[in-house]
């Protein structure tokens, strides 16, 4: 039996929305069931995906399910950072492969603006380690840092590919209507930015953003009576790597995106020559890079000459991150990885616009939580 | 005495190797070794998941290490923002197990290059809290 995604939905991103995160999440939920012939009752299970440490509420689940008008069936919440989302998807798809649900919600939601910057900022300390790591003052940007540090030592990667990479998200996020930062910026001013932790600058940077995610999930006989379009879960993948820095082998790739990787090629018997279009999780240009080495686009070594030459735009080799990206999505953090399967449900549905690369049929999401912690992969079908 | 002396900023202060900063007023930064298995554990680890060990020694390292990876922060979560910038660094040790810590601010930017020699050593703050830091070999 197949499962698949039949609808999908995502709020604006934006820096303060303005409305309650139950509110922000009824928006996402809304475009999911647009045009499906189905009802909110007929949804079997949700899975709410955040980052508590930015909640106000305590046990978001119980709320937002209430909300949507999912109460009684179950719920529950779903972490995994940055890519709690993702793992919301992964155990919808247990759900109905298993039987015990045939059509599951996963919405996945940030408000970033509910807590105070300086509330921010003292979170930000707390990614890491707290015992052996954070007591030296690191957060996110020096984490990735230090992985670009060492990229550019082994394979001579240099700041302008980094900055390249930003410089393809500004010019798809133009044409994305629901992205933060809409618009186009230059090598030059990529370049001149202020250093965060160096060799990233301001612009290798993705920004905090308040945005929520909604992805239908359906048994096959389901979805066939729900939509003429269903798009299949063709693989799934997930990994770990320690949370440490001291515990990591590999030091210019995330290992948990190669294994992660590695499950969902396998599963759908697929390999990254046969994927049309990919989202991949630039929490940082880095981190794009490292994801066209380690989802098998182009060889280890080889992630800075293939945005060089303009392989991952419209047109190129694999074109990647055609909505804009985190980079200028922006990333609210639990509605991430759903905001990436939309992107690529609405590209194997044909319904991308602007942005839509033709015959798409095989498209990939990579949604990483943390500094390569969780790693996650889906491969998708139409 | 607690853990909670460890950093510049300490977010807990109960843990099974909190001897780690007794050990470390005297000079002595110390890894633990598994007697079952002989891994050695840095940061110290009081347990053992390969084989669920809690059987202990605890090890001097000698301090000689090699720079990994590195990154000059600009920009810092609270109560490091008066700090910046200040260099974080990931160093592989003598022994094998990878130290976490700060570049010495004696080091200038420039000179500073994977694969250098350093040496990891104690660091105690006026304030009486007391750390580690990477210094030039």
């Amino acid at each position: 039996m197949s499962v698949a995604i039949v609808g999908v939905g995502q709020t604006p991103f934006s820096r303060n929305c303005g409305v309650s995160i139950r509110e922000l999440c009824f928006e996402a939920f809304r475009e999911a069931l647009e045009d499906l012939n189905l009802t909110s009752k007929e949804i079997d299970a949700s899975i709410i995906c955040s980052a508590p440490e930015y909640d106000k509420q305590r046990s978001p689940a119980g709320l937002i399910s209430e909300y949507l008008g999912l109460t009684p069936k179950p719920t529950f919440y779903a972490e995994s950072i940055c890519s709690s989302s993702s793992t919301g998807v992964k155990v919808g798809y247990s759900f109905i492969k298993s039987g015990l649900h045939e059509i599951v919600a996963v919405i996945g939601f940030q408000k970033m603006s509910e807590i105070s910057s300086a509330e921010v900022q003292e979170r930000m300390g707390r990614g890491a380690d707290t015992q052996w790591e954070s007591p030296f003052g690191t957060m996110m940007p020096a984490g990735y840092a230090m992985y670009a540090r060492a990229h550019m030592q082994k394979y001579g990667t240099t700041e302008e590919q980094l900055a390249k990479i930003k410089v393809k998200s500004g010019k798809y996020a133009l044409l994305n209507p629901l992205a933060i930062f809409r618009r186009e910026i230059t090598l030059e001013e990529c370049l001149k930015a202020r250093v965060i932790a160096s060799p990233l600058k301001m612009y290798d940077c993705c920004a905090n953003a308040d945005g929520a995610s909604c992805v239908i999930m359906a048994s096959e006989e389901k979805a066939r009576k729900t939509t003429d379009t269903p798009v299949w879960v063709a693989g799934i993948g997930a990994a770990s790597d320690t949370l440490s820095t001291t515990g990591r082998s590999n030091l210019t790739g995330l290992t948990c995106a190669v294994d992660a990787a590695k499950q969902a090629y396998q599963m759908a018997h697929l390999e990254p020559k046969d994927v049309d279009v990919a989202e991949v999780h630039d929490c940082f240009t880095i981190a794009e890079i490292m994801a066209y080495e380690n989802l098998g686009f182009c060889k280890p070594s080889e992630g800075g000459k293939l945005i060089e030459e303009s392989q991952t735009y419209i047109g190129g080799k694999i074109p990647v991150n055609v909505d804009g990206g985190l980079l200028s999505k922006g990333h609210p953090i639990g509605a991430t990885g759903g905001s990436q399967i939309r992107t690529i449900v609405l590209q194997l549905q044909g319904r991308a616009g602007k942005t839509q690369v033709k015959g798409a049929e095989v498209g990939l999401v990579h949604n990483i939580g943390g500094i390569g912690v969780y790693g996650n992969v889906t491969l998708l079908r139409r | 005495m607690s853990f909670d002396k460890f950093g510049k900023i300490s977010y807990l202060s109960e843990t099974k190797v909190a001897d780690f900063a007794k050990y470390l007023e005297k000079g002595k930064i110390m890894a633990t070794r598994c007697n079952t298995c002989g891994k050695l554990y840095f940061p110290p680890q009081a347990d053992c998941p390969d084989d669920l060990s809690t059987d202990m020694t605890w090890e001097k390292l000698s301090g000689k290490c090699k720079l990994l990876t590195y990154t000059t922060a600009h920009f810092a979560p609270a109560g490091f923002q008066d700090d910046v910038p200040y260099t974080i660094a990931l160093a592989q040790c003598e022994e094998g197990v990878k130290v976490y810590a700060l570049l010495s601010r004696n080091i200038n930017e420039n000179e500073i290059c994977i694969g250098m020699d350093l040496k990891l050593t104690p660091l105690q703050f006026p304030n009486g809290r007391i750390t580690y830091e990477l210094k030039k070999a």
